[in-house]
């Protein structure tokens, strides 16, 4: 794969960098300072990353245990493939399927809700900059504290949801949101939404301030509809904006934890890959195992994030 | 006319049902954290006699204007070390084409895909090897392993966005790269900075595996953690109305950052800065 | 008891003279009353002993705590001397702590055997009983007064009397009213409730002492369907995301007749300002029909010393001190810890501030301890197999006999032939 089709914006290409056109000495030594300025970043990367990384990797071909680290008997692949290795867990395929339903469909939320979220923080207007510090709320508070103030709230007994839906005659009892197996997972997804949509409005807010405002002027000139204006310019030129943002939600989602955790504890039906890894490496002390699972989770979630940019970059090119 | 009343009355309801459910569970929190006892369990938003009283038990228990002071330290010191290293990362991964551009933004990226607590072991170790155990640098370190990637991810986007005419302008007249990264692309750049910047501050503030693993004195301790620490006069009970005094204590430093960099998150180009 | 004291100061002295006063540091728990409890004791054995203590904070949330303690012990670190292991510990950190044996001098034969041999693994005594918990029934004592019933003594007649209130209650106006009210989250606390109902039924504690796997039995099948038949009549399905304080809430609020708890609720739910103050009474657990037993799932706290512990004759003795009768004693007056003594049950002052502890003496004294011991560093493995199981039946997505099954050949395979190695 090369380089380039790896880059989330597929215009690299259509738009050469200045390097390229100028003469090849000063594009080398162009190339040379660049590698100077990666280098910092890249040091620090491998210095905290490195290690940590490299071990999980060894402890998962031996059966080490939490218990006694200085002991781990080599055992291959057996945490993986072997009789009882984690790819034929039927309960880690589970987790699999809950964790990619739960991505999928909350990140494909919070970017629809977070683009509408962005456009209302960039249209000019009084109240603007109380919107702009109260969106940032629900991203505020720590996770585990929003998932177990959700909790209280969703709660049938005393939850304030619960009362004020009574009160307004949608429901005619409590629903129990949290502890009904039909209703957990929807209710889990819809507090992610809440809790991480901020972070997809402040990022496509971001690239919305960015956009030239002369592009603008220039399509109201010529009496271009909004939503015209919207779809042939500024989408397109918020779009790498919105991408990445969405691939760190993606990273964030496939992992998702405290938020699960807390709202439903180990329950099977909720479970996600995150939580079986850490039940496997702390709650079940089978770091040999455990460490396997998290090297399939890192292994899926690489490719799920590669299929996804190629996948991004055509769209990108049909635009 | 009469359109542009409808476009402002849809705005305005817009952005009231957006502030509702945004500040909805906040206003619920504060009002949690002013009930006692029995009226933790009642259904009404706002306490009949509303009490400071879990404040001050929060406060007696624990020094938790200290604990703040260590957030901030952790989360502004992660921040400002990975917005140095990341800009520069940035300028060149985002505008300099070479060999191995690619393989290096996916390594990057590939250190968010494990999940924390499977490196939590080997990272314990590095920061015992590096002296750094119960101390605020060893948080500061650990937390770039999170804010590092972003930073660099999302700046490379935004620094690919900004028009090649100005790089070409710059370097013709023979301005050094720092200049040109720092003088004149970092204030085109304001409004992603300060964006990304609060967004990776939050992640670092509430970053509460580490923190708990890496420290152990409560003089190192953060705000998470000690949220995390918070007991009733048993190990079953769990001390709500505190919980909640101190979830509104740990978010309100954060809404007034918000406020602060107001000005930063809506600048940039729109205010022309791009002419320079 | 005087001349003790002063022996173990001397010795503490004699050892403090090799290290010049000491730095322990101790962990009991997260900042809060509860820990200021413990601190008041162990500041009286520094001052006693004339070393230091340095108090270590853990979260309040019992899984964070043994991750931490794991990630601490794991890496042989001597940050922490002296900590507090819930009773289903023992067998998961045994590599990591101290043998006491030869530190107690027999103390051990004052506590409870039950939880003496739940800290003895493989022969080495790794912790000292501090506090007990077991499962208790509380009931609306006024409500059962106003509907004429007596507290039932088997898990149906709980059953019959909690329809009985709950449906006259609610004809009556108060339709918030449950019967029941208990732990049905899939998480440690429901092991312990199901293994109430187990043992009840007679039908074992999932593994038996031997290492036997035992659960999948006609009468464990019962229990379950018992359980199972509560969930949305005289328990609210939210109850299958209930934890103690979710179950307190609702009980607090005057909105349950029967409620499972741990000792601890009595305290929050009779101070000032609470609604059913007063309204209160507390019986054992019922019986699983007339041929079976009253049972209460053994909880509670034990002290254990680092194996990696600077000081471990210090550390041992801080231990021994704070797990003394007399120490006990100032603990559950001060902060109704429940004593793990059966003599300390028969004290005056501990009564007169705790009617309780004397009328369930019974209850603490024949406690179910979960198979933690036998099964060691697999025990949360089993557990959480265990609850998941039992979860699945109480949410309907599975029938007792079928999950059962399903638990015996998972547990099976999880004990390479009953070996738990």
């Amino acid at each position: 794969m090369s380089s380039e089709s790896l880059s989330l914006d597929g215009r690299a290409s259509q738009r050469p960098s200045v390097a390229v056109r100028r003469a090849s000495p000063l594009a080398q030594q162009r190339r040379r300072q660049a590698w100077l300025l990666v280098l910092p970043a890249m040091l620090m990367l491998v210095v905290i990353a490195g290690w940590p990384l490299l071990r999980t990797v060894w402890f998962s071909l031996t059966s080490a245990q939490l218990s006694d680290l200085t002991q781990h008997p080599f055992v291959g692949l057996d945490n993986y493939i072997g009789e009882n290795g984690v790819l034929r867990d039927g309960e880690w395929w589970h987790a699999v399927g809950n964790t990619l339903i739960f991505a999928v469909i909350s990140v494909s939320l919070e970017t629809v809700l977070g683009l509408g979220v962005a456009l209302l923080l960039n249209t000019p207007s009084r109240v603007r900059s109380l919107l702009r510090a109260a969106v940032l709320v629900p991203w505020a508070i720590p996770t585990i504290v929003s998932a177990k103030i959700w909790s209280w709230m969703l709660n049938d007994q005393y939850g304030v949801i619960n009362a004020i839906l009574l009160h307004l005659g949608v429901i005619d009892h409590p629903l129990a949101f949290i502890a009904d197996p039909d209703l957990a997972f929807p209710t889990i997804i819809l507090v992610d939404v809440w809790k991480t949509t901020p972070f997809m409005a402040l990022l496509m807010l971001a690239a919305l301030q960015m956009v030239p405002s002369d592009c603008y002027e220039a399509a109201r000139l010529d009496g271009v509809p909004r939503w015209r204006v919207f779809r042939h310019i500024t989408l397109p030129l918020i779009l790498p904006g919105v991408l990445v943002a969405m691939v760190f939600r993606m990273l964030d989602a496939l992992r998702v934890f405290d938020l699960i955790y807390v709202m439903t504890s180990n329950s099977r039906l909720t479970k996600s890959m995150s939580i079986y890894v850490r039940e496997q490496l702390v709650d079940f002390q089978q770091v040999g195992f455990g460490s396997a699972s998290a090297i399939v989770l890192f292994l899926l979630i690489s490719t799920f994030t590669i299929a996804y940019m190629v996948f991004t970059r055509r769209r990108m090119q049909g635009v | 006319m009469k359109k542009l009343t409808l476009g402002t009355l849809l705005y305005y309801v817009l952005v009231s049902i957006v502030l509702v459910a945004c500040l909805f569970p906040f206003l619920y929190t504060i009002g949690s954290s002013l009930k006692r006892g029995n009226e933790l369990f009642a259904t009404s938003l706002w306490p009949a006699h509303p009490s400071l009283s879990n404040y001050a038990t929060l406060f007696h228990d624990q020094p938790f204007g200290a604990y703040l002071l260590n957030s901030v330290l952790v989360s502004g010191g992660a921040v400002v070390l990975s917005l140095l290293v990341s800009v520069l990362a940035a300028y060149a991964l985002g505008r300099v084409s070479f060999r191995g551009r690619g393989v290096l933004m996916m390594c990057i990226l590939g250190v968010s895909m494990f999940p924390q607590v499977a490196i939590l072991s080997g990272l314990f170790e590095l920061v015992r090897w590096l002296g750094l155990y119960d101390r605020l640098g060893a948080l500061v370190l650990t937390d770039l392993i999170f804010t590092l990637p972003f930073t660099i991810w999302v700046l490379v986007t935004f620094m690919r966005e900004l028009p090649k005419e100005l790089e070409e302008a710059a370097l013709m007249d023979g301005v050094g790269v720092f200049t040109l990264i720092f003088r004149i692309f970092m204030p085109l750049l304001l409004p992603a900075l300060a964006a990304t910047s609060l967004l990776a501050f939050i992640g670092a503030w509430n970053e509460f595996l580490f923190a708990l693993t890496f420290t152990i004195s409560p003089e190192q301790r953060t705000v998470p953690v000690a949220m995390s620490m918070i007991a009733g006069a048993s190990s079953f009970e769990l001390p709500w109305g505190t919980i909640m005094a101190a979830s509104v204590i740990v978010t309100v430093p954060l809404i007034l950052l918000v406020l602060a960099c107001q000005r930063q998150i809506v600048s940039g180009l729109t205010a022309g800065a791009v002419k320079g | 008891m005087k001349i003790k004291t002063g022996i173990l100061a001397v010795i503490a002295t004699l050892a403090a003279g090799h290290a010049s006063a000491a730095v322990l540091r101790l962990e009991c728990g997260a900042p809060g009353p509860g820990q200021d409890v413990c601190m008041t004791s162990a500041k009286e054995w520094a001052k006693k002993t004339g070393n230091e203590i340095q108090f270590v904070a853990t979260p309040n949330d019992s899984n964070e705590q043994l991750a931490l303690l794991q990630q601490l012990l794991g890496s042989g670190s001597d940050k922490i001397d002296v900590l507090q292991i819930d009773v289903v510990w023992p067998g998961i950190l045994a590599n990591q702590l101290l043998d006491l044996k030869g530190y107690s001098k027999g103390a051990e034969k004052q506590h409870f055997a039950s939880i003496i041999a739940n800290d003895t693994v493989g022969g080495k005594l790794v912790a000292m009983p501090w506090y007990i918990d077991t499962g208790m029934m509380y009931y609306r004592k006024d409500l059962l007064e106003k509907y004429n019933q007596k507290p039932p003594v088997t898990w149906d007649e709980m059953t019959a009397t909690a329809k009985k209130i709950q449906d006259a209650e609610r004809a009556a106006g108060n339709d918030k009213l449950w019967g029941f009210v208990w732990q049905g989250r899939a998480y440690e606390g429901l092991t312990c409730d199901a293994l109430e109902w187990l043992s009840s039924f007679n039908a074992g504690t999932i593994v038996d002492p031997s290492g036997k796997i035992s659960v999948n039995n006609a009468n464990a099948a019962k229990a379950l369907d018992t359980a199972a038949k509560w969930v949305g009549s005289i328990s609210p399905k939210a109850v299958l995301n209930f934890a103690e304080e979710e179950a307190r809430g609702v009980f607090q609020s005057g909105n349950a007749v029967f409620m499972r708890n741990w000792p601890y609720a009595w305290s929050v739910m009779s101070q000032d300002g609470s609604v059913v103050k007063g309204k209160i009474g507390v019986m054992m657990l019922p019986k699983g029909g007339a041929a079976g037993r009253h049972a209460a799932t053994l909880g509670g706290w034990q002290l254990a010393v680092s194996r990696y512990s600077k000081n471990p004759a210090l550390a041992a003795d801080l231990v021994m001190y704070l797990t003394s009768a007399q120490v006990q004693k100032f603990r559950a007056i001060k902060g109704s810890f429940n004593p793990t003594m059966p003599a300390l049950y028969q004290d005056k002052d501990i009564i007169k501030a705790s009617p309780f502890m004397a009328e369930l003496y019974p209850t603490f004294a024949s406690a179910v301890p979960r198979p933690s011991t036998v099964t060691a560093t697999k025990y949360n493995q089993v557990s959480n197999q265990f609850w998941n199981a039992v979860h699945d039946v109480l949410s309907g997505n599975a029938k007792p006999t079928d999950a059962l099954a399903q638990l015996d050949g998972s547990l099976k395979r999880l004990s390479a032939n009953g070996t738990w190695k």
